[in-house]
């Protein structure tokens, strides 16, 4: 559907209304995932291998089985067989067969009749295993010598197939032009090598499910996710379902960021719960969550970049090495793609590895791959900036890209607001308030594709001319709330009339998950067409109802108006009027629409960041902090602000102390809140908030998604204010304390 | 295990219940008394998703046995609305946009409710510093600092 035309003058949409669901969300009454119980329910809980890398030899089961209240007890064996490719990796990483892949793999499972009872059950299973030497970095599991993870692993993408295994799943390359040449023509060439460690997305709901299944192959689910038809579609295969058998509804979740995106328990509730004949209910404990659900990718990193004196780039060229944990799947694609999208390039070329390593399987994190690079990337932007003394703003708008440029990942863009964005925070009291001792000043700019995909909605009309619309995208951040607001804008009704659910996986057609910032733009789009088909329904209604063609009545805010010459006068009819009525004119009046949407709308941000750095203790403030991003069109103001606010907030906390540690054994050291701790409400200042309007030619009011974008920069734009404030570039994260002070000594 | 009797005042009922000795007040409100209000995000005292008021005293509820309660008052988000007039804080918050997933939301109106009957005029780093035992994801706690101080602000006034 095209832009309706960018004068459009909005009544609902823009405005900032509370949101539908809110008052079951401050009253503690709504439900999420770990929040539902059945009758007859069993407890479950999940054995983990405690190494990082062992041959499993046997599994006794026999103890945990005799214990009194036990009620049934899998492991691979209770699972679908022949199964391979990404399906068969997500049945591994469910359930290990031969071999434990990291700490925290999953081996065996247990119900019982309550917690405590799963708990000493889950003690009772005596695994057997053999344990091999592992390797947890990334540079490290690319060395020749590193143990390797999975024989059948041939690095692709080489020039030559190689003879060997190793950790090494593929090489990939993209670019344009010729990078030797750009090099040559700069007058500057700056080169660095970065690394990051690997985050975890940091939902405060563990994953959580209750599971029902019986002997009659059928079965239901409730469960925190992103994508419940995903959850369907993927354990139906795990089981050996038909995914019609199988009914999953999404419950309130209690964030995700990319991390709820695949399956972990569910496959394994159910396979409990078809053993038992009963429901069973899994929850993740917090030490779990960190050890066996997917956090980001650690990376290692060199960028090499040439201008000319006056700044324009000639040269960009990256290496990129990102470990996905246990399992193929790093995001490394999409670092090299987003590296240098905000720069207008003759000659660019991106390398990138994956690798895996005995890690949990990575997973989506906001942006997925493009933070790190971003790192990368915006650090040796400032310092080129730095070099040439321009204004690094300046240098940026220099080189940005606009409609028509070509993108380094290939595409032209279409209208963007990278430009937008830049002017925007330059001209912002922020970029030229003064800063005090010890305090640096930072920007950074980030690109997001943002995504479309399969999208299904429905929406019906009621009796008393209220409106039901049914969306199948999990309402993670507020999206009930705008789906409210576009329906009630198409149809010319108030917000309060629409109610929105997340219907289930039985109730709808299917949609893909909650990711890709897709839901406003993607879900809002089928909600805007959907509204339009209820809208032809609603003028063939009135025509009846006046005696009159179809063709000659028309919608205007909320009314059926007789239109053209020939129709005749009536007075208006109002939606309510029409659907009053609807059982004599022809029945239920309803608009759906089904779509693959796949346009997106990429989006495009830049911060500004203040830091404080205490030369004493090496400890960071952040001391200011302004978010500069395209919206295309805010849809609910107050949400749009607060996916700006959230995304930079985890950026600062991924910056400064989030990181994965893993100890010479390769367990984890800090899997719980206390030692992996993300920021807390003392360690921040209030986030300012501008929103650009660069409307999206893909979506009818303009809308593009938001809720990635708002990670890309911060990594960037903190460090590079942590480097100006401590007088030295740092380019490993985290910029934790004592890394800080080190840095102070050896500057 | 053997179970015990436990009789308490939660949110201002009479409530009596059998726990085993080593189960949480949290997991109590939870699996017993189906109070699912409280959330447990780390069972360890680090997240403030299942902040709840023991003798008017904050405190996280995954570090209180069910067995310590005896006697004792517990208030939980259930109790924080007045029937169906909800407290300023949540209003405050639903004004502000001030929860986007909202699992945080249920601790965190309890956790500041539990400050402005303490301090009625607190700063905003005052705020910050209270509410740093509760973690929340998803906003960046900028609307929620803001949401707090104009609830303070707007309680003081009426
Ligand atoms: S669940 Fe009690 S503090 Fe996290
Ligand atoms: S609103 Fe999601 S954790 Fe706070």
């Amino acid at each position: 559907m095209p832009l309706d035309n960018n004068n459009r003058v909005f009544k609902s949409v823009g405005t900032s209304p509370l949101r539908p669901d809110g008052l079951d969300k401050v009253t503690g009454r709504a439900r999420f995932g770990a929040d539902a119980t059945a009758s007859g329910m069993l407890w479950g809980r999940i054995v983990r291998s405690p190494h990082a890398h062992a041959r499993i030899r046997s599994i006794d089961t026999s103890k945990a089985e005799a214990l009194p209240g036990v009620k049934a007890v899998v492991t691979r064996a209770d699972f679908a067989t022949g199964l391979d490719g990404d399906i068969g990796d997500i049945l591994e990483n469910v359930m290990a067969s031969e071999k434990a892949l990291y700490q925290g793999h999953a081996v065996a499972a247990v119900a019982a009749t309550s917690p405590s009872i799963a708990r000493k059950a889950a003690k009772l299973i005596v695994v057997d295993y053999e344990v091999l030497p592992h390797v947890t970095d990334v540079d490290e599991a690319m060395k020749p010598d590193a143990p390797v993870l999975n024989e059948k692993i041939f690095t692709e993408g080489l020039a030559e197939k190689p003879t060997k295994p190793s950790n090494v799943v593929k090489r990939i390359e993209i670019g344009h032009g010729d990078v030797e040449k750009g090099f040559a023509a700069a007058d500057v060439i700056i080169e660095h090598s970065f690394r990051t460690e690997a985050t975890h997305q940091g939902y405060i709901e563990p994953h959580a499910c209750l599971a029902s299944a019986g002997p009659d192959g059928q079965g239901e689910l409730w469960c925190c996710t992103q994508g419940h038809f995903m959850v369907r579609d993927t354990c139906a295969q795990l089981l050996g379902m038909d995914v019609s058998k199988l009914r999953v509804t999404a419950s309130e979740i209690g964030g995700g960021f990319g991390g709820k995106t695949t399956v972990f328990i569910e496959p394994t509730a159910l396979a409990l719960s078809r053993k038992a004949n009963r429901p069973v209910k899994i929850v993740m404990p917090r030490e779990e969550v960190f050890v066996a659900s997917g956090p980001t990718a650690s990376s290692s990193i060199d960028i090499k970049i040439g201008a000319t004196k006056d700044g324009r780039i000639t040269a960009a060229d990256a290496v990129l090495r990102y470990q996905g944990g246990a399992f193929p799947g790093s995001p490394v694609e999409m670092g090299a793609m987003t590296a240098f999208a905000c720069y207008e390039l003759e000659h660019v070329r991106c390398i990138g590895f994956e690798v895996v390593t005995n890690r949990p399987k990575a997973a989506a994190y906001r942006a997925p791959g493009a933070p790190m690079s971003a790192f990368a990337v915006e650090s040796v932007i400032a310092e080129l900036a730095e070099k040439l003394n321009i204004d690094p703003i300046e240098l940026r708008l220099k080189n940005a890209v606009k409609e028509g440029s070509r993108s380094s990942y290939g595409p032209v863009f279409g209208p963007i607001g990278l430009i937008e964005t830049l002017e925007a925070a330059k001209a912002h009291p922020h970029y030229s308030a003064p800063l005090g001792p010890n305090q640096g000043r930072g920007v950074a700019s980030g690109f997001w594709f943002n995504f479309g995909g399969q999208t299904c909605t429905s929406l019906n009309v009621n009796i008393d001319g209220t409106v039901t619309l049914s969306v199948g995208t999990p309402d993670i951040g507020g999206s009930r709330a705008s789906m409210c607001l576009m329906a009630a804008e198409e149809l010319g009704i108030p917000y309060e009339s629409v109610r929105t659910i997340i219907a289930d996986t039985s109730s709808l057609g299917y949609n893909d998950v909650t990711d890709g910032s897709r839901v406003t733009f993607a879900s809002g789009l089928a909600t805007i067409a959907a509204a339009r088909n209820a809208i032809k329904v609603l003028c063939e209604r009135a025509a009846k109802m006046w005696g009159i063609p179809a063709d000659a009545v028309i919608w205007e805010e909320g009314y059926a108006k007789p239109a053209g010459a020939n129709a005749g006068e009536f007075e208006p009819l109002s939606l309510a009027d029409i659907a009053k009525v609807a059982g004599n004119t022809g029945g239920p009046i309803a608009g759906h629409h089904e779509v693959n949407i796949e346009t997106a709308g990429p989006s495009f941000a830049t911060h500004i960041v203040d830091a404080e750095v205490d030369p004493e203790t090496g400890r960071t403030q952040i001391t200011r902090y302004t978010v500069v991003q395209d919206a295309g069109k805010a849809v609910h103001r107050a949400y749009v602000e607060g996916q700006f606010q959230g995304g930079a907030v985890q950026g600062i906390g991924w910056v400064l102390n989030e990181c994965y540690i893993y100890g010479e054994d390769g367990v984890l050291q800090n899997a719980g809140f206390l030692d992996y701790r993300i920021p807390v409400a003392s360690d921040l200042p209030m986030i300012d908030t501008v929103i650009v309007e660069v409307p999206n030619p893909g979506h009818p009011y303009g809308v593009r998604g938001v809720g990635e974008t708002s990670i890309v920069p911060p990594l960037a734009a903190v460090a590079n204010a942590v480097s100006a404030a401590a007088g030295v570039r740092l380019t490993e994260l985290p910029m934790s304390p004592p890394r800080i002070l080190v840095a102070l000594e050896e500057r | 295990m053997k179970q015990m009797t436990v009789s308490t005042t939660i949110n201002g009922d009479v409530v009596e219940f059998l726990c085993e000795p080593d189960e949480t007040l949290l997991d109590v409100l939870r699996n017993r008394l189906n109070l699912t209000g409280s959330k447990e995000g780390c069972g360890t005292g680090d997240c403030g998703a299942c902040s709840v008021t023991l003798d008017g005293r904050l405190v996280c509820s995954c570090l209180v046995l069910g067995a310590e309660v005896n006697g004792r008052e517990i208030g939980t988000i259930e109790g924080v609305a007045d029937g169906d007039t909800l407290h300023p804080l949540q209003s405050k918050f639903l004004e502000h946009a001030a929860l986007q997933c909202g699992i945080c939301t249920p601790g965190i109106l309890v956790a500041a409710k539990s400050l402005l009957e303490r301090n009625p005029d607190p700063t905003e780093t005052e705020v910050r510093y209270w509410l740093a035992g509760n973690l929340c994801r998803c906003t960046g706690y900028d609307k929620i600092i803001r949401a707090v101080l104009d609830t303070a602000a707007e309680m003081r006034g009426a």
